[in-house]
């Protein structure tokens, strides 16, 4: 699926946000509350006021997950092997919630919102690829 | 007939004033036709579409979004009859245009993120609500003709 130029610019726009991870999960997911109220079903034991330290923890989480695949997209399989098992057996999030659009769109806002023009059309169809890449390989267990 | 706040009105509408509808109507068009080429299977009269630079510098494509985002901007004008206003593009997109309603979706998903990447921060997360609601009800609107 991911072309050898795609994944070059993968690597390359997860470069520019490598100061900010932190800010760019908290702000992925409090977008993803906001935008898509149906999200937070799975949370209902988080404090999901803007802010919140469990938003910034679990924001850190999935964009070190994401980083994880960005180092192995070439076995993002293995590399995300565990969060599969995970998300298939024990927390069971609808899989279109992340293959389509939810978390991949709001991901796709931050990046937006802080590059500007410098998320080009390129960028943005090999950060889409990617996303729907990782949603896939989360998904491979569910049955 | 669909709820809007008014402060979903109201960041509907400070956004909208500021938007080139030329620039913007072209470069999400370009998008949809990058990010999912397949969508280019409507547009086989356009000409060159073999490259992201071919498309962003094709005029044809510039032109079309040009017309693809004035005539959102009738449901900006009109957000208490978006089902209304949609009504004769909605059949035309099935009649004739025979799209699937799932271009509308993410043709709505590429606007948000182009309108992010236009205005950075001002597009505050109750910005990006209000946005995916309205792209969400524009969407339903072209479908619901469909037979």
């Amino acid at each position: 699926m991911l072309t050898a130029e795609d994944k070059k610019l993968v690597q390359q726009v997860w470069e520019k946000v490598s100061g900010h991870q932190e800010d760019v999960g908290a702000e992925t997911l409090e977008r993803m509350f906001a935008a898509y109220p149906q999200t937070k079903t799975y949370f209902p034991h988080f404090d999901l006021h803007h802010g919140s330290d469990q938003i910034r923890g679990h924001g850190k989480k999935v964009v070190a997950a994401l980083s994880n695949a960005v180092k192995n997209l070439d076995n993002l399989s293995q590399a995300l092997s565990e969060l599969s098992n995970l998300h298939a057996y024990n927390l069971r999030v609808d899989p279109s919630r992340f293959s389509s659009q939810l978390l991949s769109q709001c991901l796709q806002v931050v990046l937006a919102v802080h590059l500007g023009k410098d998320y080009t059309p390129e960028i943005h169809s090999a950060v889409d690829k990617f996303m729907s890449a990782v949603a896939a390989v989360l998904a491979e267990k569910y049955r | 007939m669909v709820h809007w706040s008014a402060e979903e009105k109201q960041l509907i509408n400070s956004i909208w004033g500021k938007v080139n509808v030329e620039e913007c109507g072209a470069e999400a068009l370009a998008r949809l036709l990058i990010v999912y080429p397949w969508t280019q299977r409507f547009f086989s009269n356009f000409g060159n579409l073999s490259s992201p630079t071919a498309i962003i510098g094709n005029p044809k494509v510039r032109a079309h979004g040009k017309k693809v985002l004035t005539s959102f901007g009738e449901a900006v004008k009109n957000l208490d009859n978006i089902k209304g206003t949609y009504s004769k593009l909605s059949e035309l997109h099935c009649e004739k245009l025979h799209v699937d309603p799932e271009n509308f979706r993410l043709l709505g998903d590429i606007l948000v993120i182009v309108l992010a990447s236009h205005f950075g921060r001002d597009f505050t997360p109750a910005c990006q609500f209000a946005w995916q609601k309205l792209v969400g009800v524009v969407a339903h609107a072209l479908a619901r003709r469909y037979h």
